[in-house]
């Protein structure tokens, strides 16, 4: 019994010397240091951590469905752009933006529920194929349902930080991306929070786990992965939202890059991992601006394939992902 | 009086294959019943049709009313701990965070049920960030039975707790259990291949065969029967 | 296997392989283009099936392989006038070996990764085309040589589909077809047997890309001969595996009815009158296929196998 609580004082030292570790260590190290020494690189960092803070909170969301239901949820991107043409719709309707911000986070929560309850839960037990055959099924059904609704020409929404730009030391930051960045952060550390420290979180975690023990303790484990979908649709409402901010308009493929490049995201993190899921976010958004700006052969057309490259040979080297469990397969 | 759990023909199936052929048990509030035989008899099958993770048929009564179709978790509610067999632990969750979840269950602040916990297992309070897939088979086995504790229920189901251990730690598991049952009144049902271990600690016993109940009765009749001692006892 | 036994699937495909035949006579011009598209289809779906149904290797990108399929096609037939038979014999050759290609760093990758991985390349396919415009005409696209009408498409697609049917179905019920399943459903297993993984999970990849390839070459015929990036996009790679899922993975005989459904609902939904725009089309497509998942989980094969588990068998007692 010694050895192990040995071994066990070790582990914060052994935690910080992981390789990946190291590599988000020097990533960090790279961009500050190029921060401080090239103004436009500073902005592009900064837009790009906006946009990749956007990648990281779809991407919890694919994350947290995945660790629950153990499927890809192709239809997140377009739940989270109806989500979004909903708050348009209150907006059309007079509410004030914020007001309508956190009503449809909420409407958000019982559409991702209801999407479990009706869709999902009936063939989750019989076939993961059939599930992902659903969420494929949802991804098209959806996108007609809200361009039958309101048509697919462009709309426009308020801009919620308004369109101000801050000027700090030659670099400019305008306060969209501020807020996108506080707005995703906030949400991330609300769910945080939420797994770490309360039951309901604790029975989550539990559940995605380990639905059997948890069973016979008492957790309600179809609830919770109700639920867990509810908190998806909230963080996919969340990414509709600030995409729609960024882009200025609203129309029907508006989540439809940002899906690809959060799968993207939660894959490089390692697709079991949510803080994986973020960070992989935050990286790819940061760096691929930063190779956009200058990286020549990288135009915007190669930008989508460029991310998936770089996935693929993150894939390669560590093929659960950069924070994904090493699962031996010796075979 | 009724008893606490009472199993009347009850038959359970995996699939096709049928494992329990109507077994009828009964377990007294306050004693520590033991469920016995080899292999394949059906003993895990017995405690996994009373929390209905096996499919089902007859009747089980808890403190005189029926289960009926209430899932697992409806039956861990209802105050019945079931610790599996494989002990049923959260390894990627710290030791505390398995505790809590023992206590999911149950309202209010856990501090009373915190300081019960770690009077009987102290050991657990320096190991509580420790993730419990790192504990050795003896403490996860520990940390199962804290676990349970936890939930305060009125019957626990143990799993051949004496699974994978060394004998030290057999005799203190159910030193444990007996201390449990006689301290805290907790009503046990305990399936165990160790059958010398088992009617040590039991008041008293069935012996499944193929599915059914063979034999029945206090530990000290079960002990002196002639086929219990050759085909259990080894003697 | 006994004569017996073979019976149901064999006259169901010679009674298939006759109406097939006298189809063309029946239809309008219109109605002949769209059996070939199902036929298509099912070139394309028997292909994925071979690979992710027998062989447990998920492919979200074999839209790509059917664009390097009609690509291929198209540059032959307007750089080398070649005869579009030949083309599609190249085009299955050449599918074969980067599916090969692909198969390798496939053997890294498992499951949910492998899905993506391949997702990866499908939604990079088109950036890739339009990217490389010098040699594969970007957004112009590349132009076959030659044009062939809806009857000749229909007959070159169906007879691809029941040659290319006979050659898997020989395939899967040998050697071969036992390696995949054993490989499916537990690569422990399989490898303890002594079943060489790396060379079997290439070879599916291999055939089926190259199956994916034929369908591809069919399907730019299909389109007046001529091969565009956005006709090879991601959503083909996704109809691709609802086909196969409302197939049923791991058995031939729903593989009609899984093409059908991916060749004919879209065009069909566009005529159900309740929600008028074109995109009462996608409701009613995305509908259908939920709710075909729902009740059918196990795709049309499922549907098969539980229906000939129902019927009481001959000899047995009660």
């Amino acid at each position: 019994m010694s050895t192990v609580a040995a071994t066990q004082q070790n582990r914060p030292l052994r935690l910080a010397l992981r390789p990946v570790n190291l590599v988000l260590v020097a990533a960090a190290v790279f961009l500050l240091v190029g921060c401080l020494r090239s103004e436009i690189f500073a902005q592009q960092t900064v837009a790009g951590l906006a946009q990749g803070a956007v990648y990281g909170s779809l991407a919890l969301a694919l994350v947290l469905i995945y660790r629950a239901t153990e499927v890809i949820n192709f239809a997140q991107g377009e739940l989270a752009m109806a989500t979004t043409y909903i708050a348009f719709q209150l907006i059309e309707w007079g509410v004030p933006y914020w007001a309508a911000f956190f009503a449809t986070l909420a409407i958000a929560f019982v559409l991702g529920t209801a999407i479990e309850l009706l869709a999902i839960r009936p063939v989750q037990h019989k076939s993961v194929i059939a599930v992902v055959i659903v969420t494929v099924g949802l991804f098209v059904l959806i996108d007609g349902l809200v361009t039958w609704k309101w048509g697919g020409d462009i709309k426009f929404m308020p801009a919620p930080f308004g369109q101000e730009v801050y000027h700090w030391g030659g670099v400019a930051i305008s306060r969209q991306d501020i807020g996108t960045l506080i707005l995703c952060v906030v949400t991330v550390l609300g769910l945080w929070v939420l797994f770490r420290f309360t039951k309901l979180g604790l029975g989550m975690r539990a559940a995605a786990l380990r639905p059997a023990a948890s069973a016979l303790v008492g957790v309600r484990v179809d609830r919770m992965l109700a639920i867990g979908w509810g908190l998806a649709a909230v963080l996919g409402a969340v990414a509709g939202l600030m995409t729609e901010a960024n882009q200025f308009i609203l129309q029907p493929s508006l989540m439809q890059a940002v899906l690809l490049y959060a799968f993207a995201a939660a894959v490089l993190g390692g697709l079991e991992s949510p803080a994986g899921a973020v960070v992989g976010g935050l990286l790819l958004g940061v760096f691929l601006n930063l190779v956009g700006q200058y990286v020549h052969f990288v135009t915007a057309q190669l930008r989508l394939p460029f991310a998936f490259a770089v996935l693929l040979a993150v894939l390669l080297v560590k093929p659960s992902g950069l924070f994904g469990k090493r699962t031996v397969r010796k075979v | 009086m009724t008893a606490l759990l009472e199993l009347r023909d009850v038959e359970a199936r995996y699939g096709q294959v049928k494992a329990l052929h109507g077994v009828s048990l009964a377990v007294d509030e306050g004693r520590i019943v033991a469920v016995l035989g080899a292999n394949g008899a059906g003993k895990t099958t017995t405690l996994r049709a009373i929390s209905n993770t096996v499919r089902r048929s007859g009747e089980v009564r808890f403190a005189g009313r029926p289960l009926g179709r209430r899932g697992p978790d409806g039956v861990a509610r209802l105050g019945i701990a079931h610790v599996p067999e494989g002990r049923g632990t959260f390894a990627e969750l710290t030791v505390w965070e398995n505790l809590r979840l023992g206590a999911y269950t149950r309202r209010g602040s856990l501090g009373a049920d915190r300081e019960r916990v770690l009077s009987y297992f102290p050991w657990l309070a320096e190991r509580r960030h420790q993730e419990a897939g790192t504990l050795s088979g003896g403490e996860q086995q520990m940390l199962a039975l804290a676990r349970a504790f936890m939930q305060r229920p009125r019957l626990l189901l143990l799993d051949e707790p004496s699974l994978g251990l060394a004998p030290v730690l057999v005799t203190e598991i159910f030193r444990i259990i007996r201390e449990l049952n006689e301290q805290e009144g907790l009503t046990v049902l305990v399936v165990e291949q160790n059958a010398h271990l088992a009617l040590q600690v039991a008041h008293s016993a069935y012996v499944l065969e193929v599915g059914r109940v063979a034999l029945s009765g206090p530990s000290a009749e079960l002990r002196a029967h002639e086929s219990v001692r050759r085909s259990y006892l080894g003697y | 296997m006994t004569l017996r036994r073979l019976l149901p699937g064999l006259s169901a495909s010679l009674a298939g392989a006759v109406v097939l035949a006298l189809l063309p006579f029946a239809l309008s011009e219109f109605h002949t283009a769209l059996a070939a598209q199902v036929g298509i289809f099912f070139v394309a779906v028997l292909g994925l099936n071979i690979l992710t149904g027998y062989s447990g290797q998920i492919s979200i990108g074999h839209g790509a392989f059917m664009a390097i399929g009609g690509y291929t096609t198209a540059i032959l037939s307007r750089d080398h006038h070649t005869n579009l038979v030949l083309t599609m014999l190249a085009a299955f050759a050449i599918c074969f070996v980067f599916g090969l290609l692909l198969g390798l760093p496939a053997l890294r990758l498992s499951g949910v990764y492998l899905a993506l991985a391949t997702f990866a390349l499908a939604v990079s396919v088109p950036q890739v085309a339009l990217k490389f415009d010098r040699f594969l005409g970007g957004s112009n696209g590349v132009q076959s040589r030659e044009t062939v009408s809806h009857t000749w498409l229909y007959g070159a697609s169906w007879t691809a589909a029941a040659v290319l049917f006979v050659v898997a179905w020989l395939l899967l019920r040998g050697r071969v077809g036992r390696a995949f399943r054993a490989i499916r459903d537990s690569e422990v297993a399989a490898v303890s047997a002594g079943i060489a993984l790396p060379i079997y999970k290439t070879l599916a990849f291999g055939i089926s890309a190259a199956y994916a390839g034929v369908a591809g070459s069919l399907f730019v015929m299909g389109t007046n001969g001529f091969a565009q990036p956005n006709e090879f996009d991601v959503v083909l790679s996704l109809q691709l595996l609802v086909g196969a899922a409302v197939a049923g993975l791991g058995s031939l005989w729903g593989i009609p009815v899984g093409a059908a459904f991916v060749a004919l609902l879209p065009t069909i939904s566009k005529d159900v009158p309740l929600l008028g725009s074109a995109h009462g089309q996608d409701v009613v497509f995305g509908l259908l296929v939920v709710l075909v998942m729902l009740l059918l989980p196990q795709g049309f094969a499922g549907f098969l196998r539980t229906l000939t588990r129902l019927r009481p068998r001959a000899g047995e007692g009660t």
